[in-house]
């Protein structure tokens, strides 16, 4: 075979693992939309963040407009900060809430944030003041259960 | 007991000359790599030959084993009610282990035997003898394009091969199973991540490349020039080239996902 024909050839296959790997970021990994526009970013304390995790969405009315970039702990509060970073485009006022939702029954965590009536604004580095803790399953439970026991023993005496 | 303690200093003492000699293959590999950058033509004919080549049977596997892994996903995530999730199961196996390990192993079996078949055979009909006589470096003429060549051509092939995989994943899980699509996609894009996930599989797929080829070119290069020597050249390169991808990635995975 002429070098001008393997040339072709061998362009072809690079050019397709080239592709192969553009696919992989941008289909499979979603880079596109990840690294998109600018963010600025808050930060919001949680008495519990259940399974949430770094890279998390952030949904306001089931849209995504940003994700999660740190979690730490504060041994002062013994509450968990978490850092949000929200796309530049999207503002919210002062009084928005953070709330940490679970996608279905079993599926991934992600911080719900519910706008405000404020006229100000949000800028970098605010705090979210108003937040609601994940729901643990394990309280959830043992506080129906708890519930039923004291419905159980209460409803003897009413009769 | 004499004779005993005897065989064990014999078998550590070669098993060190072994790789001693290997290593420094490797050294003389790099040392001698400006030849090739200098002569691209040399390497380009190569990565036709190894990669190119190789396409079909990467192509077919990678499908395949899309295919399978989105049955079995399939069949594993419907008992718990996820799956949703089987888009993120296809390609975090493929990308991180399975694209990478397969190919290594694949590419060991394709391109490597060929390989050292080659160079084993030039050794055998005296033609490294020969160019040496023809003040050619054998080393820089044949050797060194081959080793680059396999290492262009091996992420590149698992690249193609996590992708055919996907497709696979998503034709049985889309098309034929009907898990949703648009769940598919985002429970993918939601759960892999460019850096950790595809970029250290990249950086998986450019070390068994590296491996593979040098142990393929180092067996070839160091066998017997005999046709019993070739034969047996061949087949340590693939048992040692596929212990050796299988290794390095438990190695591999265990310093980057930990």
């Amino acid at each position: 075979m002429s070098r001008d024909k393997v040339d072709v050839w061998v362009g072809l296959f690079v050019v397709l693992g080239a592709i192969a790997l553009v696919f992989l970021a941008l289909k499979a990994a979603n880079l596109g939309t990840f690294s998109m526009g600018s963010t600025y970013s808050l930060t919001a304390r949680f008495d519990n963040i259940g399974g949430l995790k770094v890279r998390a969405p952030i949904k306001s009315a089931g849209v995504v407009v940003g994700r999660v970039s740190a979690i730490g702990f504060d041994d002062q509060m013994y509450q968990g900060i978490v850092t949000l970073d929200i796309q530049s485009q999207y503002v919210f006022p002062t009084d928005s809430s953070a709330k940490i939702l679970t996608s279905g029954l079993l599926g991934e965590q992600y911080i719900g944030l519910e706008p405000g009536g404020e006229e100000e604004n949000f800028a970098d580095g605010n705090t979210i003041r108003y937040t609601q803790s994940a729901v643990v399953l394990e309280n959830l439970i043992s506080q129906f259960l708890y519930g039923k026991a004291a419905e159980g023993a209460s409803a003897p005496a009413s009769n | 007991m004499v004779a005993w303690l005897g065989a064990i200093g014999a078998a550590t003492r070669s098993s060190l000359v072994g790789l001693g000699s290997f290593a420094r293959f490797f050294g003389l590999m790099l040392a001698r790599s400006g030849a090739a950058l200098r002569r691209p033509g040399l390497v380009v004919q190569q990565v036709h030959y190894i990669g190119n080549f190789s396409l079909v049977i990467i192509l077919v596997s990678g499908m395949f084993v899309g295919f399978v892994l989105g049955l079995q996903g399939y069949y594993t995530l419907q008992r718990y009610g996820s799956e949703e999730a089987l888009g993120l199961l296809v390609a975090l196996s493929l990308v991180r282990e399975l694209g990478p390990v397969v190919t290594a192993l694949l590419f060991a079996g394709r391109a490597g035997t060929s390989l050292t078949a080659e160079i084993g055979l030039m050794k055998a009909g005296e033609q490294l003898a020969a160019m040496e006589v023809m003040a050619v470096d054998p080393v820089r003429r044949v050797l060194v394009p081959r080793f680059w060549a396999g290492i262009i051509a091996m992420p590149l092939l698992a690249a193609l091969f996590s992708m055919v995989g996907i497709l696979g994943g998503w034709g049985v899980g889309v098309l034929m199973i009907g898990v949703d699509e648009g769940a598919f996609w985002s429970q993918m894009q939601n759960g892999v991540d460019f850096v950790d996930d595809i970029l250290n599989g990249v950086i998986k797929s450019v070390v068994f490349g590296v491996a593979v080829t040098l142990i393929a070119l180092y067996q070839g290069y160091s066998a017997r020039p005999t046709p019993e020597g070739v034969s047996r050249a061949t087949t340590r390169t693939v048992v040692l080239g596929s212990l050796t991808v299988l290794g390095l990635d438990f190695l591999l995975t265990a310093l980057m996902f930990s």
